[in-house]
């Protein structure tokens, strides 16, 4: 079954868990009256959603839409992808989310960029760190000083 | 009018107005050359820079600017290394790169710039008609018509999905929709869908959605595919950026068709940039005659003017329904549409009356950006150029980073982070399975007006009575209707052809 099968059937699915919680949706006493409830639209949209990804499971393999040339991207290439960094990558952003509040904003940034050079293959350390400082620093001083945004530069332990 | 005209340009020439309409030009034309980066993620990794500003005029103004640089910086790259970092720009490469190729990358870009310049000038003009007009007309809907008119524009964008996608694409409105449910609304004292998350209360942030979507993926797939980000080849040298006159001649009356066709797809919901540059393209090599047709695709300057002309025009034409009916017409517009709402403007036939100062300095201000970009970029380029040579390595992580941060910085939560890179892993599964995301974040933009509307309207009518009772309400929904069902029929219709079972005639 080609991807978009798989998704369509996630559609499904998750719309019918819509529709059902949107169908028990806990109504308050005084908005069983009202004419237009807070689950009106969602049970319409749950209607529409299964109807949809109905429409995609079971209609035939359809033609390749028009190409974009260089922006054409191909799951069937996926072999030919570098999965392995991309993985990584992810890996990094999600440690990067975790660890921005208690390691602070330069640190981490600077551990997120250093890392991910790294995983590309970037083993010019010096240059890769020297980036990564400059960038960091560059970023917290024009977020916080010229935008006025707070930023927690440094680590739990340094205030 | 003339009132409004002079307070426009009251505050779009104040100092710091022209300052941000200059940096936009700038930083749109810096990171849209980069391939892969379209203007959507470069606007959406700008919003949260345009929203600190604080001033709705400055901010859109801001961003309108590196709408503009970006497409300018897509054709900078289509015609230097033939990677177009913007679909709207893909029918630039066509004759761009071959005279890249032949040595004449100075002439090429200088067409280009010419062309984006007029295309944009004229788009204006008519915007400054367009927009008033359509304005006074705009006044008279009511909650009805709205929700009628939101369905129009749902659809219209579904249907002009593309071939084999109309599905696909009104799933991911729907699916837009239903994210927008989440949390608490305008209408209702308790909050939908949050499953029991503190930090869904209030929503799914528009910022961290637009990001996920739009440049998430795209460094993804810089990540995925080396090739894709390939800049090898930007190295050549770009001088003589003069035309001549007989080319002025020549490219003149292709500027100014494709600057009004351009401008009119543009209008329209749902068509944008890409498709008015690719039916520029077409349009202009059937009419060209001989010799001149032979050339398209070989370095003809006329193949290189009718696009540009063409996606400029449209992108000051899609802000025509932004304006006046607080519609977006293209994924770009909607993401404008988000920034806006955020700092609490209501685009719509109002905006003309209550903000007018925002709604002209924006007009002039997109004179001003053409005029920055023809004097100022074009000559900067070949400078501008050796940004293509920053290695992936340390491009890479900067895009990823400066994604983040944006989601982070606007509102200062961790968690942000982490649904960010859950929607972003998502919508990089649904661009491997060809689903088109802008329609999710139109609808996720639109879902909430849409159903205060609907609300609106059931309430004042006590039901659905007023879907046919009301001409205007139900002339549009009809529209909406046919604009799904035709292009699905004639799609079906095709196939049976093919297919060779005879279909009734």
């Amino acid at each position: 079954m080609a991807l978009d099968k798989w998704i369509s059937v996630f559609f499904l699915v998750f719309s019918m868990i819509y529709g059902y919680s949107s169908y028990n949706y806990p109504l308050l006493p005084f908005e069983l009256n009202m004419s237009f409830l807070p689950n009106t639209m969602p049970m319409v949209l749950s209607v529409l959603g299964i109807l949809i990804s109905c429409i995609i499971l079971f209609s035939s393999k359809e033609e390749k839409p028009d190409g974009q040339g260089a922006l054409d991207i191909d799951v069937k290439r996926l072999h030919e992808y570098k999965l392995g960094q991309a993985i990584f990558m992810i890996g990094a952003m999600l440690a990067y989310a975790v660890l921005l509040r208690p390691l602070g904003f330069i640190p981490s940034t600077i551990m997120f960029l250093v890392g991910c050079g790294w995983i590309l293959g970037e083993r010019k350390l010096h240059i890769m760190i020297t980036a990564a400082v400059v960038g960091a620093v560059a970023i917290w001083y024009l977020v916080q000083e010229v935008l006025g945004i707070f930023l927690k530069p440094l680590p739990w332990f340094m205030g | 009018m003339f009132e409004g005209i002079m307070l426009g340009l009251e505050t779009a020439l104040s100092f710091q107005n022209l300052f941000l309409v200059i940096a936009g030009c700038l930083i749109g034309t810096l990171i849209g050359m980069l391939p892969g980066l379209g203007p959507m993620s470069i606007i959406a990794i700008m919003i949260p820079v345009a929203i600190t500003l604080g001033d709705p005029a400055a901010a859109l103004i801001l961003l309108a600017g590196v709408y503009y640089g970006a497409i300018f910086g897509g054709s900078t790259s289509s015609i230097l290394i033939n990677a177009p970092g913007v679909a709207g720009t893909v029918a630039t490469s066509f004759d761009g790169y071959p005279m890249a190729r032949a040595g004449k990358a100075g002439k090429a870009l200088t067409i280009a710039a010419v062309s984006s310049f007029s295309g944009g000038t004229i788009g204006a003009i008519l915007l400054l008609g367009f927009a008033p007009a359509l304005s006074s007309v705009a006044l008279l809907f009511h909650s009805a018509e709205y929700f009628a008119l939101m369905i129009v524009g749902l659809s219209a964008i579904a249907a002009f999905a593309g071939t084999g996608k109309v599905a696909k694409a009104l799933i991911m409105t729907v699916m837009g929709l239903m994210l927008a449910t989440v949390g608490e609304s305008a209408l209702f004292n308790a909050p939908r869908f949050t499953m029991g998350f503190q930090d869904l209360q209030s929503g799914f942030s528009f910022v961290t959605l637009a990001m996920a979507l739009f440049a998430l993926p795209e460094a993804l797939f810089l990540v995925l595919d080396p090739k894709r980000g390939d800049t090898s080849g930007s190295n050549q040298a770009i001088k003589d950026l003069r035309i001549t006159k007989e080319e002025a001649k020549k490219i003149a009356p292709v500027i100014a068709r494709q600057s009004i066709q351009g401008f009119l797809i543009g209008v329209m919901p749902g068509a944008g940039a890409t498709i008015a540059s690719f039916l520029g393209y077409a349009v202009e090599r059937n009419i060209a005659k001989g010799a001149e047709q032979e050339e398209f695709g070989k370095g003809s300057i006329k193949g290189l003017a009718a696009p540009e002309a063409a996606n400029n025009a449209a992108c000051t034409g899609s802000f025509v329904p932004l304006l006046t009916l607080g519609i977006p017409g293209s994924g770009t517009t909607a993401i404008l549409l988000g920034a806006l709402i955020a700092l609490n403007v209501n685009p719509g036939p109002r905006l003309m009356i209550d903000n007018p100062s925002i709604f002209w300095a924006v007009i002039i201000s997109m004179y001003i950006g053409n005029l920055v970009l023809l004097v100022l970029n074009l000559p900067m380029i070949p400078y501008i150029a050796k940004l293509l040579t920053i290695p992936r390595n340390y491009l890479i992580p900067f895009i990823l980073f400066f994604t983040m941060i944006g989601a982070y910085i606007g509102q200062n939560n961790a968690t942000e982070l982490l649904i960010l890179v859950g929607l972003g892993l998502a919508a990089t599964v649904l661009r491997f399975a060809d689903f088109p995301l802008a329609p999710l974040l139109i609808g996720f933009i639109l879902g909430g007006m849409m159903e205060n509307n609907f609300a609106r309207a059931v309430n004042l009518t006590d039901g659905v009575s007023f879907m046919y009772e009301r001409p205007m309400t139900l002339g549009l929904l009809i529209v909406g209707a046919l604009l799904i069902i035709v292009p699905a029929y004639r799609k079906r219709a095709a196939k049976i052809r093919q297919a060779g079972v005879a279909d009734g005639d």
